[in-house]
């Protein structure tokens, strides 16, 4: 069910990405000077890094992090 | 010569940050290629980043929207915010954990690995090493012209760096880059120039705005209002299957091969996390500015000889001469951290691929593996010089190689994600799924129209890039040159073009039906770029072809050894929970 939820999430994003009603529209001017089909975009990439936030905390593949393993700092083999 | 100064300088800086990398280097090829797999979260960030965005999402942003209005940003910018950080999240976590645990420092040793093949394997890296080409000698190219043009007296038209010398420099300086500081060097000079790049549209248009005589609403309201250029604040003369079409582009971004070592290269599965989340915000801070510019560029300057130097002639005008030096250095790095990527990326598959793979690390041992890496990367930039000087007047069919290369690099994805989460896929599904994008692409190359002219002369456009230049360094955010939208002929001025608006001619292959309702399977757009079933690019029947290849012949052929598929699947493709 998570798995379906987390897919319609992304589908939803991705939709809203063809914003066709904004096709011909130049107006209203958001903040006095950004063009719709502009502030639409810019708000929409604002979307994907919530959207990435979302999945970060509620789809991160936390058994990957079995494989990190600790690095050391200081390089033996370094030249000098 | 300001501008050329500052560049010089920025080159200085790249050679010392080698020398620093090669300090702290060891002799093994994990070292040498992934920086020991040990890049920390906001260095692998930034470098991920400069790793895909090039000098297009500064002048070619710009340039494009001067042109095409507003629409370029959702078509091109809000289309990589959706894909690339998805595919850094389900595929480059995937392949860093693969690679951590199993050693893999190429696309190509996972795939040989997890579909038990050799050969197949071999055809899948000659597929790759074929796109990559072209970009590695476009990149080559796009920075011996811009330290030609930079270096234009605009009095004399004379300029202080010849072609081949401006080609040369580049050629050394990214080889002593890579040779001595491998990706660790790669990825420090990275930072610098990502940190260049984020400034540079906010500072452009901080600076621009004090300088206007009217406010930004004045000029939106003027292009707006008129019906001749209303088109530019919005999408009036977009065509709906160009934008939609061109979101799948993006899916190149994971199948590059520099792209998926970075992603090898990460200390830790959790760097992913602050880098998704900041990727969209990054592409917005840079394209947002640098296509508003374009736009006002049209306002406040009307026609210019040649729209990809509308920010460099709204700086001219508005903004001191320092500022415009940084820009000519924040090209220059662009152009040249992607060649670096790309040189080691090819030595790293060479070496990996072919030579260790076919018995030269048991024969000469892992520390010669690093001697051959290094020597690869010197004799493929010199091969590489050598064909930007031999191929100068060619530079077009290179343009057109590299645009077909993103369609291919998004074709090979639905491969990548067989591999990582569908255990039933076999090697002849890839082998089918490879060698159909590479019909493809022959096929579709045999369609194309004629290639774009070279680059306007310096002296003509009185500006240091021309359209090709900023085409030639066209390859960030999975960018192509010329969007089909533009209709523009190739080698004609575009803003010559957008003042005769011409009505789209398009060249109609193969049709069913007549009339207005027919409809038209393959066509060639104005531009010599060829469209699929009314218009839409030639990714979308790439990425369904590859794709249906891949399933149909996996179903159809025997599945990897069952010892296999849990090898892979009890750590790569767990679904979210």
């Amino acid at each position: 069910m998570k798995k379906f939820l987390i897919f319609v999430f992304i589908a939803l994003v991705y939709a809203a990405h063809q914003d066709f009603w904004n096709w011909k529209s130049s107006g209203p001017l958001v903040f006095g000077f950004l063009p719709i089909g502009l502030a639409y975009h810019a708000g929409f990439s604002v979307l994907c890094a919530i959207m990435m936030a979302v999945l970060v905390n509620v789809a991160w593949p936390k058994h990957l992090e079995a494989d990190e393993a600790p690095t050391t700092d200081k390089d033996p083999g370094a030249h000098s | 010569m300001i501008p050329v100064i500052v560049i010089f300088v920025y080159l200085a800086v790249i050679a010392f940050i080698g020398s620093i990398a090669y300090r702290r280097s060891k002799d093994n090829t994990e070292d040498f290629f992934l920086a020991s797999r040990s890049i920390g979260s906001m260095v692998f960030f930034l470098s991920l980043f400069a790793t895909n965005m090039t000098a297009f999402a500064i002048l070619g942003s710009s340039g494009q929207s001067y042109r095409q209005g507003i629409g370029i940003y959702g078509m091109m910018a809000s289309s990589s915010c959706f894909v690339i950080p998805l595919t850094i999240f389900f595929i480059g976590t995937r392949l860093w954990a693969l690679g951590k645990k199993f050693g893999h420092q190429t696309q190509v040793s996972f795939f040989r690995d997890r579909w038990e093949c050799n050969h197949i394997g071999t055809v899948i890296f000659a597929l790759i090493a074929a796109m990559l080409i072209p970009y590695m000698i476009i990149s080559i190219m796009g920075g011996g012209t811009v330290l030609n043009e930079i270096s234009v007296n605009h009095e004399t038209h004379d300029a202080l760096i010849p072609y081949w010398l401006g080609c040369a420099v580049v050629a050394v300086v990214v080889t002593v880059n890579v040779f001595f500081g491998g990706m660790r060097g790669t990825v420090w000079v990275n930072i610098f120039q990502t940190i260049l790049f984020l400034l540079f549209g906010l500072v452009a248009v901080g600076v621009i705005s004090h300088a206007l005589p009217l406010g930004f609403s004045d000029y939106m309201s003027k292009l707006a209002g008129d019906t001749k250029t209303s088109y530019l604040v919005t999408r009036e003369r977009m065509p709906q299957q160009t934008f939609w079409s061109y979101s799948l582009i993006p899916l190149s971004s994971i199948m590059f091969p520099h792209m998926a070592m970075m992603c090898f290269s990460a200390r830790k599965v959790s760097a992913f996390k602050r880098t998704v989340i900041a990727y969209p915000i990054a592409i917005m801070v840079i394209w947002l500015p640098c296509v508003f510019l374009g736009v006002l560029g049209f306002a406040t300057l009307g026609r210019i000889p040649d729209p990809d130097g509308v920010l460099l002639s709204l700086l001219d005008k508005y903004s001191p001469v320092w500022l415009a030096g940084i820009l000519g250095a924040g090209i220059i790095s662009a152009v040249m951290g992607s060649d670096a990527h790309q040189v080691l990326a090819m030595s790293t598959m060479f070496t990996k691929d072919v030579f260790a793979h076919y018995g030269g690390k048991e024969k000469f041992g892992e520390h010669r593996a690093v001697h051959f890496a290094r020597g690869f990367i010197v004799v493929v930039t010199v091969i590489a010089y050598l064909v930007a000087l031999q191929l100068k007047e060619k530079q077009g069919i290179f343009e057109i190689a590299v645009r077909f290369a993103f369609s291919g690099f998004a074709a090979m994805a639905p491969v990548m994600v067989a591999a990582l989460f569908w255990k039933r896929s076999t090697k002849w599904g890839a082998l089918a799924a490879t060698l159909f994008v590479a019909a493809s692409l022959i096929g579709f190359g045999i369609l194309q129209g004629s290639p774009a002219a070279p680059p306007v002369p310096a002296a003509a456009s009185a500006k240091m890039l021309s359209t090709n230049l900023v085409a030639a360094t066209a390859v960030s955010t999975n960018a192509p040159a010329r969007p089909a939208s533009t209709n523009a002929p190739a080698g004609k001025p575009a803003a010559a073009v957008a003042a005769a608006t011409p009505k789209p001619k398009e060249d109609i292959i193969w049709k069913i039906g007549e009339g207005p309702d027919a409809l038209k399977v393959l066509s060639r757009a104005a531009n010599g770029d060829v469209r699929f079933l009314n218009g839409y690019m030639t990714v979308f029947p790439m990425v369904v072809g590859s794709a249906l290849c891949m399933v149909l012949f996996s179903l159809l052929t025997k599945p990897p050894s069952k010892a296999t598929v849990e090898k892979y699947f009890s750590v790569a493709a767990e679904p979210p929970r």
